[in-house]
């Protein structure tokens, strides 16, 4: 193709990804968006205007040099762009799918100044899926340092950690209290949005090219505990996550089919609910539920949820629906726009302003409605967003069977039996430096969830691959502690 | 990993497993539990750890068979393996010297009860054991537990052994005429909850170790949640023990049934594809 000038390039319009059509996607747990093809993403990359002093790179948390690899895909070298890709970042296409790129890098693209920016995710993913079908770039390990390094949690921050650790030459253990490694990645994220085939790939090749030895069904704080790790090994990196559920304390929450989304989300995702008999945990949906919160984890809930209804599994009838209620506005969401979007396609409700304050009983121990309270926004709140407040009178039942808590998380506190000296926050949050991921303990770092609280799976990569560089000079004498 | 070492099989519908687990053997305490998964398809099981030697790297686990996983679990030979035993989990009992204390073990409940009034007995208590069953073939572990205790009460409901009773009726008897400075009670929901309202009006401190439904066992899923008079708890990580007297035993009963609908289903299909297997050796056995 000629070279393009500036003005062609901004005349092609934004890619639409693939995806499957909602009305047939809500009857199975396949993946939704089916991704770009190459000529689709060579388009795409076309828009690119290849800014000098690029502020899409300084959007992402790990810098990945966003204009670089854009190039590489308009010019049709893959494998250079995933070389580039891969210098910073080790799993597109896990980040492709769950980054929330349009307040990350695509929010800093100049095209979205007039336009529509980059489509710098899809093209993301796009170079991750081309690396998992051709393994272009294997990472090896370096000359081997002779030290042990335990990560705990095989999550986004964990693994991330891990591969750069190997990368660096060391010996690298890593610890998963469930059965299958992934951490939130499995458990949380729906097969229709992350298939596991991904994350597994991306496991065994990095594991496998490095010599990561993965122990699971290890918990950390039970089976093994911190101070028997620091005999052991060199170094300890936590990345546990934010893993504790949070539930409103109004009155009911222990009627049947009131649960957590991480109940909820792991029985259908880690579990595979959803295949139930052929898998042997069940999973109950209602016939109307109401899934409480706005973030990704309350969309992943409420569209399993519209899906097993579709396989009309526990109380799903024919007028069965899914309600997001949400205590602030639209505009107040956190959720990834893309979720949004494809929740609003497949049918969820959205509520908003709208607070539950009571679960009612049916007097046989279930769920027969939710007394909700109206709300309005006032001054804005220590997040920045305005703050809901009450609307006295406005009181209503809705009637419901099913309610689904996704109000965010907390570290679970089992990791820190026998820690002494490893300081936590009020909230279990972990105190470490925000650089190095250094905590209060000799010989421990942490990063992701555990030390933020729940955030994303990028900025948990993030973490894990700052701490990496650090106890690699730590670990070469080039840092004192 | 997670071999089975020995079976035994203690009823009809009984079963004891000695396996291969030597990370958890070296931190298990007495009142804490386990959970299995057989296989990939499997789902996560708690039970709670009937013994364990750590010398040997091994934990001995009892189950009845109740639905689809346990009656599979069943059909389980020596030398097969787990995909997964993950622990332990939840706190140890607290031991000390109470003086003399009460040990209540209902069904296959007498497994869990046996670690710990070992250990109470060694730590000095007068142990006084009630153990029973719907029947004599249920009953188990009963040297084992005269092994450990100062007394011994048997009862049946059906009266094929010991005492016809309901452990209930014994336990009454005692704290009518001793001074009881503790008991602890392991068996069926429905045996605890009348244990509990047994000794309620004595005010004697109660425990109980519950056994909700849970996934992953760590404090993440929240659905072992069980209410207390001071709010919901979570049965992983702030039990299995609890205060009898403030367990909302309606409310715990009522949770326990919420699967119920599919858990049936799992079984017919179970015993269904199981009767073909059957049908079909026998005719291949004929032919």
């Amino acid at each position: 193709m000629a070279e393009l000038t500036k003005k062609d390039r901004m005349k092609i319009p934004r890619q639409d990804m693939p995806v499957q059509e909602p009305d047939a996607r809500v009857k199975n747990f396949t993946e939704v968006a089916l991704g770009f093809t190459q000529e689709l993403a060579q388009l795409e990359a076309q828009r690119c205007l290849q800014c000098k002093d690029a502020s899409c790179r300084e959007g992402c948390p790990v810098e990945v040099p966003i204009p670089d690899f854009v190039g590489a895909v308009r010019d049709g070298d893959m494998a250079k762009a995933v070389e580039i890709m891969k210098s910073k970042n080790n799993l597109p296409a896990i980040c492709g799918r769950v980054c929330p790129q349009e307040v990350q890098c695509e929010s800093r693209c100049i095209l979205g100044k007039k336009g529509e920016a980059v489509a710098i995710g899809r093209i993301e993913r796009f170079v991750g899926d081309y690396e998992l079908a051709h393994r272009t770039c294997d990472v090896k390990k370096g000359p081997s340092t002779g030290k042990k390094v335990a990560v705990v949690g095989t999550g986004p921050a964990g693994l991330t950690c891990a591969v750069d650790m190997g990368i660096y030459g060391h010996d690298v253990t890593m610890f998963e209290s469930l059965h299958t490694p992934g951490g939130v990645l499995v458990y949380g994220i729906p097969e229709f949005r992350l298939p596991k085939s991904v994350i597994r790939s991306e496991i065994e090749n990095a594991a496998c090219a490095l010599g990561i030895e993965i122990k699971a069904s290890h918990i950390v704080g039970r089976t093994l505990l911190i101070d028997e790790l620091l005999k052991e090994f060199d170094a300890v990196f936590l990345g546990t996550g934010a893993g504790l559920p949070m539930f409103s304390p109004i009155p009911g929450i222990n009627l049947n089919g009131v649960m957590s989304a991480n109940e909820f989300l792991t029985r259908v995702n880690l579990m595979k609910g959803y295949l139930f008999p052929e898998f042997d945990t069940p999973v109950w949906v209602g016939k109307k539920v109401a899934v409480i919160g706005a973030g990704n984890v309350a969309m992943d809930s409420a569209r399993c949820a519209l899906r097993l209804q579709s396989l009309g599994m526990g109380n799903a009838g024919p007028d069965s629906e899914v309600h997001i209620v949400y205590r602030r506005s639209a505009e107040e969401v956190p959720a990834r726009q893309e979720e949004v979007h494809h929740a609003k396609e497949e049918g969820v409700i959205f509520d908003f302003l709208t607070n539950p304050v009571e679960i009612l009983g049916d007097g046989k121990g279930g769920v027969s409605a939710m007394r909700c309270v109206r709300q309005k926004l006032g001054e804005p709140d220590q997040s920045g967003r305005r703050r809901p407040i009450p609307i006295e009178g406005s009181e209503f039942d809705m009637e419901v069977d099913q309610v689904v808590f996704a109000l965010g998380t907390n570290p679970n506190p089992i990791v820190f039996v026998n820690a002494e000296g490893l300081e936590r926050k009020r909230q279990g949050t972990v105190v470490a430096n925000q650089e190095t991921g250094r905590t209060t303990l000799k010989g421990v770092w942490a990063g992701g969830d555990v030390v933020t609280g729940a955030a994303t799976v990028i900025s948990a990569m993030g973490a894990g691959k700052r701490a990496a560089a650090d106890m690699n000079n730590y670990l070469k004498d080039k840092s004192a502690w | 990993m997670y071999k089975i070492l020995e079976k035994e099989v203690l009823s009809d519908v009984t079963k004891l497993m000695v396996v291969e687990a030597p990370q958890i053997a070296r931190k298990a305490r007495a009142g804490q539990f386990v959970i299995v998964l057989m296989h990939e398809n499997g789902e996560r099981i708690p039970l709670t750890i009937a013994d364990y030697d750590r010398k040997a790297g091994t934990l001995t686990m009892i189950f009845q068979e109740v639905g689809k996983s346990t009656l599979e679990m069943g059909t389980m030979k020596v030398g097969d393996e787990f995909k997964t035993i993950v622990g332990p989990l939840g706190h140890p009992t607290e031991v000390e010297n109470f003086g003399t204390i009460i040990c209540v073990g209902g069904g296959v409940g007498i497994a869990p009860i046996y670690p710990i009034a070992r250990e109470l007995k060694e730590a000095g208590n007068h142990v006084i054991s009630i153990i029973g069953a719907r029947t004599k073939d249920l009953l188990l572990w009963e040297d084992k537990m005269r092994a450990v205790s100062d007394e011994l009460i048997v009862t049946t409901d059906d009266g094929s052994y010991g005492r016809k009773d309901l452990v209930t009726v014994p336990l009454k008897e005692m704290m009518e005429s001793r001074k009881i400075a503790k008991i602890w009670a392991i068996g069926p929901a429905i045996m605890m909850k009348f244990v509990s309202a047994t000794t309620e009006p004595f005010k004697v401190p109660t425990i109980v170790s519950l056994n909700t439904i849970m996934i992953d066992g760590t404090g993440m899923c929240g659905g072992c949640r069980v209410l207390m008079d001071d709010g919901a708890k979570f049965v992983c990580v702030d039990g299995p023990e609890f205060d009898a007297h403030k367990v909302d035993w309606n409310n715990l009963l009522s949770r326990m049934t919420f699967y119920r609908g599919q858990e049936q289903a799992a079984i017919a299909r179970w015993k269904e594809s199981h009767k073909c297997n059957l049908d079909r050796a026998v005719a291949e056995g004929v032919k």
